[in-house]
C-alpha cells in the first residue's frame, strides 16, 4: 500500500537535480499543493518534463500557476515540453543561458512516456518528419516503412512522476476529473518513484474499479494532508 | 476591412467547409471565431487536444471549473453533451490515427507544396510546437485560415524560410483575399474576394497561382 504523506514530505522526497514528470497542461492537473512546497523548499537543478511551464496566472489571479512557480524560482536548469510560449519567464532564462529547453511534440512527448513506462524500446511517429525535430537527440533515426517515414523516438523515464487526482483512494487508485488526466496517466508508467496528491483521499471502494485510470500498484505516495 | 471583420470574414468561409458529423480541432486565434458561423443543421464535434472530445463552443460561463476543465489554450472549457475526456496519449492517438476530419490552424508561411511553417521565428520567438506538427500530419483535412500577409508582406511562397511544422500537409487556404487549394500542380486560385482583382491577389502571394477553371467569388 502507498504512505499517505504531507505535501511537505512529498517535497522533502527530491533531491537537487532529479528528473521529475509534472502531470497537468497550462496548469490544470498540476499537483498544485505539493509543487507549492517544491517551491518553499527551493530544491534547484531540476529537469521537468512537463507539457508546459505553467502560466503566468493562475484562475484563481495568482501569479505563477502551477510549474510556473519552479520557473520563477530558478529550480529548474532543464525543461522537455511542448509548449513553452505562455510563461515568459522561459524565454528570458534560455536567453541567460540559465535554462535549457527540450522541445518535442505534444503527441510524440505522450507518447514517448507511455514508451517510458510499456517497456518499449521506443517509438515510430510520422510527426516531425522533413523538421528540425528530425536533428534532435530524442530521436534515434528516421526509419521508412512501406513508403511513409517515421521519426523512432527514443522512450522517456524520470526518477519522479508528480501528479494529481481528483479522487485517490487508500490503495493508491487514481481518478482523474475533466481534462486535469492529460499526461499525468502515462507518467505514473513511466517514474521510478509515482506520488499522487488527493484533491479527495477516499476509502477503497469509494472509486469503482472499472472507473480506476491508475492503478494504485503505480503509486508509491499518496499526498494529502491527512498524511503525517 | 477591419481586424475583426476580416477575421469574421475568414472564420466565416472556412466554417462552410465543415460537414455535418465532422470531428474538428481548432487552432487558436482566429479559428475559435469558426463555430459561431456553422449553419444549424451542421453539427460538429470539436476536438481539444488536452483531452476533449466533443467540446461546448458556447460554454455556460456559470458551470465552469477552470480549475478541471481547459481547453488546449488553457482557458476555461466545457465538454458539450454527449463529449468525453481522455488522456494526453490517447487524444493524439485519435489525432495521428486520421480520426480527426478536419484541423484549422494558422500560419506564418504557407508554401505552394503545402509545407507549412507556424511555431518558430529562430532568434525571435521559440513557444514550441504544442500539439500543431501531430495536428496537420494526422487530421484527414488540413485547413490554413489566416490573413493573406502579414504587415503587408506576403505569407504564401513558393518554398517557406522558416522551420517547418510539417512537410506537403496543407490542403487549404483561407484569407480575408482568396480560397487557395494545394494541388499536386501547385497553388489553385479556387475563390476571390470581389473587392480584390486576380492581379492583387497575385501581387499579395509570393508564389504563381494557378487559375482554377471553376474559380469563382467568395461567398
Amino acid at each position: 500500500m502507498p504512505k499517505i504523506i504531507t505535501p511537505k514530505q512529498a517535497a522533502q522526497l527530491v533531491p537537487p537535480g532529479a528528473s521529475v514528470m509534472f502531470g497537468g497542461f497550462m496548469g490544470c492537473g498540476n499537483a498544485h499543493k505539493t509543487i507549492a512546497e517544491l517551491a518553499a523548499l527551493g530544491v534547484g537543478e531540476l529537469t521537468m518534463i512537463c507539457n508546459d511551464a505553467g502560466m503566468p496566472n493562475g484562475p484563481d489571479g495568482k501569479p505563477h500557476y502551477g510549474v510556473a512557480q519552479l520557473v520563477h524560482n530558478r529550480q529548474i536548469r532543464k525543461i522537455v515540453a511542448s509548449h513553452v510560449g505562455l510563461n515568459p519567464e522561459v524565454a528570458e532564462q534560455m536567453n541567460a543561458g540559465t535554462l535549457e529547453a527540450v522541445l518535442i511534440p505534444q503527441g510524440s512527448l505522450a507518447e514517448m512516456i507511455r514508451a517510458g513506462g510499456a517497456g518499449l524500446g521506443g517509438i515510430l511517429t510520422p510527426t516531425g518528419y522533413g523538421t528540425i525535430v528530425q536533428e534532435a537527440s530524442h530521436v534515434h533515426s528516421v526509419v521508412e516503412i512501406d513508403g511513409r517515414h517515421y521519426l523512432l523516438e527514443r522512450p522517456l523515464k524520470a526518477d519522479f512522476a508528480v501528479i494529481s487526482g481528483y479522487k485517490v483512494d487508500r490503495a493508491g487508485n487514481v481518478w482523474y476529473k475533466g481534462t486535469a488526466r492529460n499526461f499525468s496517466q502515462v507518467m505514473a508508467t513511466a517514474a521510478r518513484t509515482v506520488i499522487a496528491e488527493a484533491d479527495q483521499l477516499v476509502d477503497i471502494g469509494e472509486i469503482e474499479p472499472e472507473a480506476v485510470m491508475t492503478p494504485g500498484i503505480l503509486v508509491d505516495y499518496i499526498v494529502s494532508e491527512e498524511g503525517a | 476591412m477591419d481586424k475583426n471583420e476580416l477575421k469574421k470574414f475568414v472564420a466565416a468561409r472556412t466554417a462552410k467547409e465543415l460537414k455535418d458529423g465532422d470531428v474538428v480541432n481548432l487552432g487558436i486565434g482566429l479559428p475559435t471565431m469558426i463555430p459561431a458561423f456553422l449553419s444549424a443543421d451542421v453539427h460538429v464535434t470539436f476536438q481539444s487536444e488536452n483531452g476533449i472530445v466533443g467540446t461546448d463552443p458556447k460554454p455556460d460561463p456559470t458551470s465552469l471549473e477552470p480549475i478541471y476543465v481547459t481547453d488546449a489554450g488553457g482557458r476555461p472549457a466545457m465538454v458539450a453533451c454527449g463529449g468525453s475526456y481522455i488522456d494526453s496519449a490517447a487524444s493524439f492517438g485519435l489525432i495521428r490515427g486520421g480520426h480527426v476530419d478536419a484541423t484549422i490552424l494558422g500560419a506564418l508561411e504557407v508554401d505552394r507544396e503545402g509545407n507549412l511553417a507556424n511555431w518558430i521565428i529562430p532568434g525571435k520567438m521559440v513557444p514550441g510546437m504544442g500539439g500543431a506538427m501531430d495536428l496537420v500530419v494526422g487530421a484527414k483535412t488540413v485547413i490554413v485560415a489566416m490573413e493573406h500577409t502579414a504587415k503587408g508582406q506576403p505569407k504564401i511562397f513558393d518554398r517557406c524560410r522558416l522551420p517547418l511544422t510539417a512537410v506537403q500537409c496543407v490542403n487549404l487556404i483561407i484569407t480575408e483575399m482568396a480560397v487557395i487549394r494545394i494541388t499536386p500542380e501547385g497553388p489553385s486560385l479556387e475563390e476571390f474576394n470581389p473587392e480584390f482583382s486576380l492581379e492583387d491577389i497575385q501581387a499579395a502571394t509570393a508564389t504563381k497561382l494557378l487559375i482554377s477553371n471553376s474559380v469563382r467569388p467568395m461567398v
